[in-house]
């Protein structure tokens, strides 16, 4: 009897323990309570010890006057600023340094990635020592090789280099005359904004004329004339509005002009090459991951080369390319933080000054992770989208 | 990255050590047998690693002072390099157990911060520094206007710059590092026309420059900038021990002891002299603040007087050759001036 009673209950007690959804349920349960009574301690005693050591707390420090200058704002920004703006005024040049940092390294890259699989000796060997060169050096160096390359090689101001158009470079940059826009020069944009909706049109009424009856219309060169013509029509008929307001010697400078300085040229130039490095070898990766039937066969059709490339290879190549790009695009960003080394007033750098002005360290560095976080985020979200759009291209 | 890296953990320290490192300070250091001491990462003068790798310089010499006062060996020391941005999280998170590094007492760090300045240990003030070869014909920071002025970040100096350029209707160019080696570096490279810091600092600096006869320091002086030690708020005992042991430097360099004839002086008559140095029968003055009753004694055996140590790292007996200025003592017209050790 007593073992039969031990054999019917053993089976439902070991059931109840061993039952794989009641212990995944409570193995959860304990890691989130684990996890909240964790980040509730830290929380607590985060703010505990502040009160203690009397150090001010909470994000009112962001009103005050920041009281220091930055070199390069995009934004109207002096020393009466708030600490908001400076951080602002970081995070756009941070933005600014990414954007035009992943157009060039795209750019760059694509070129280097298909360079890799040129038919030409010497091409494909310029590539790939380009990349093994680039890819194997930590990009704080590559950084301090342009800024110091920059600084070193370039005259003092007194003995600036002329370039054509009127621009100059020196140690302290790159100048070049700032167009200044005169009354009706509205018109001329207005122009821009239409030749390009034209252009658009005459894209999708061309193909569609190609589908329909395979004749070929020569979109490249309309395009072109309507962007370029447009406007410059429009620039005539309104009377020439535009001028121009040349750099020009003072004591210490060059003043007036549009100034690009030496720590954003080096740091976007550092920056697009390291970065160019990597997404050729992505690119290289999606071409070769392309089977060879499907150039041959198109070659079979009759395609040439560039059309090959152009029409079969690269968008199917683009659905290996795509998601690792995301990537570099992240790395971009968040190694744009360097700039702190060579003094380009970027989010880091700003928010790091505030930090010190203010010494509120847990809000400004809160800040600081927040912002990247939600830069990057917004970033995969983007190229996700055109990931799902590169995808569905399917007949 | 590194700077997130080190704010990160400058706020998880906050918010975790914290807590064991405000009980007494003075038992911790006691308890670990050195006194962990913030300076800068090599300012000429003030604290800077010799080609030995021992720190000189009257930040460093202070924090031996105070190991001195405590240990009776001033070389208990550990010193921890630290950047202008890093300074204050290291005191507050307590990595440190004070901060001896040219930084400037202001309102603002005394009350928001939650530190405690003990004194002013040298009276500083902003100036500017330009190549006069490359310059020739500026003699005035008033002829300033439209030049790159190269600055460290987060610092008084970079505030002073912007408001005496704003007051002076003067325009100008910012060129900000973090750390005083890349500040360097950018201006000797010609990145800016103009270096300016505290002017003893530009002193310092203008003697690792690649030539530097071709620079000059202009005359004005743009701020007050009292430089002096720091220590955590909410422990008055260690505030104490830090605080009197600047007051004791001076009150030695006053009362004519120095490290030369510190053996003779502890069995002179005057009253006075024997009480600073614990000779008095039955003293209470070393061990009521926390440390021994010779206390004064082991200071001046460690680093001199404050005249001694001004005197070998920034005055006559150093390269910087800064003259004493406003930082003689009272009795010889500067403001160092030390209550009574009674």
């Amino acid at each position: 009897m007593a073992s039969q009673e031990i054999l019917r209950e053993e089976p439902s007690r070991g059931s109840f323990i061993n039952d794989p959804k009641v212990r995944g349920i409570f193995f959860q349960a304990v890691v989130v309570i684990v996890l909240v009574a964790l980040v509730w301690w830290i929380v607590q005693n985060t703010i505990d010890n502040l009160t203690r050591l009397r150090i001010a707390s909470g994000f009112g420090f962001l009103r005050g006057r920041a009281g220091f200058d930055i070199s390069d704002s995009a934004i109207a920004y002096s020393s009466d600023s708030t600490y908001g703006r400076a951080i602002l005024v970081g995070f756009i040049n941070t933005l600014i340094v990414a954007v035009a940092g992943i157009i060039t390294a795209t750019i760059i890259g694509f070129i280097l990635g298909i360079g890799r699989l040129s038919h030409n000796w010497l091409i494909r060997k310029i590539c790939m020592v380009y990349v093994e060169v680039f890819r194997n050096i930590p990009p704080l160096l590559v950084i301090f090789f342009w800024y110091s390359g920059v600084l070193a090689v370039l005259p003092i101001p007194r003995e600036s280099i002329n370039l054509p158009f009127g621009s100059f470079l020196n140690q302290r940059g790159f100048y070049f005359p700032r167009a200044v826009w005169g009354d009706g020069s509205w018109l001329i944009f207005v122009a821009l904004l239409v030749g390009i909706a034209m252009a658009w049109f005459v894209a999708r009424k061309a193909r569609q004329r190609q589908m329909a009856t395979g004749q070929q219309f020569p979109v490249f060169w309309t395009s072109a004339a309507l962007i370029v013509g447009l406007p410059l029509l429009a620039y005539a008929l309104s009377g020439f509005p535009l001028s121009f307001d040349y750099p020009k010697q003072s004591t210490f400078n060059l003043t007036g002009g549009f100034q690009v300085k030496p720590e954003f040229l080096s740091l976007y130039l550092a920056l697009s090459c390291y970065t160019a490095a990597f997404i050729a070898e992505i690119v290289r990766a999606g071409i070769m991951g392309v089977s060879k039937g499907q150039s041959e066969a198109a070659g079979a059709l009759g395609l040439r080369p560039g059309s090959i490339l152009r029409l079969v290879v690269v968008p199917q190549a683009m659905r290996i390319i795509i998601p690792p790009l995301t990537s570099q695009y992240l790395n971009l960003t968040k190694n744009s933080s360097l700039a702190i080394a060579i003094g380009y007033p970027d989010l880091t750098a700003t928010a790091g000054t505030v930090l010190n002005q203010t010494g509120q360290a847990i809000e400004c560095v809160l800040i600081m992770m927040v912002v990247y976080l939600g830069l990057s985020l917004l970033t995969s979200a983007v190229m996700n989208v055109v990931n799902a759009r590169m995808a569905l291209v399917e007949r | 990255m590194k700077h997130i890296a080190i704010g990160i953990l400058g706020a998880a320290a906050l918010g975790l050590v914290a807590s064991a490192a405000s009980a007494a300070t003075l038992d911790d250091v006691k308890a670990k047998g050195f006194i962990q001491c913030g300076v800068s990462t090599g300012l000429a003068g003030f604290s800077a690693p010799d080609d030995k790798g021992d720190w000189q310089g009257i930040d460093a010499d202070f924090c031996r002072a105070v190991a001195a006062a405590v240990f009776g060996d001033g070389t208990k020391v550990k010193f921890t390099p630290l950047s202008a941005k890093e300074r204050f999280t290291a005191l507050q998170s307590g990595e440190i157990d004070m901060l001896s590094r040219n930084t400037t007492w202001t309102i603002n760090r005394d009350t928001a911060l939650g530190l405690n300045f003990v004194g002013v240990t040298y009276y500083d003030g902003q100036g500017f520094m330009i190549n006069a070869k490359k310059l020739p014909g500026v003699n005035s920071a008033l002829q300033l206007s439209g030049a790159a002025v190269c600055v460290q970040s987060g610092t008084t100096t970079e505030l002073n710059l912007a408001d005496y350029f704003k007051a002076n209707k003067m325009e100008y160019n910012p060129v900000v590092f973090e750390k005083l080696e890349e500040v360097n570096a950018a201006y000797d490279a010609g990145r800016c026309d103009v270096y300016t810091t505290d002017q003893s600092g530009l002193y310092g600096i203008r003697l690792t420059l690649g030539a530097p006869a071709d620079h000059v320091v202009l005359p004005e002086i743009i701020s007050k900038e009292p430089l002096g030690p720091a220590v955590r708020q909410g422990d008055d005992q260690w505030y104490h021990i830090v605080k009197w042991t600047y007051f004791a430097l001076l009150q030695a360099e006053e009362l004519g002891i120095t490290k030369a004839n510190i053996d003779e002086m502890k069995s002179s008559d005057s009253p006075e002299i024997k009480r600073v140095l614990g000779q008095e029968a039955d003293t209470k003055i070393g061990t009521d603040l926390g440390v021994s009753n010779d206390w004064v004694v082991n200071i001046v055996k460690a680093v001199g007087n404050y005249g001694e140590m001004f005197e070998r790292n920034v005055g006559s007996g150093s390269p910087l050759k800064i003259a004493r200025g406003i930082n003689a003592l009272w009795t010889k017209g500067g403001l160092q001036y030390a209550p009574p050790i009674r």
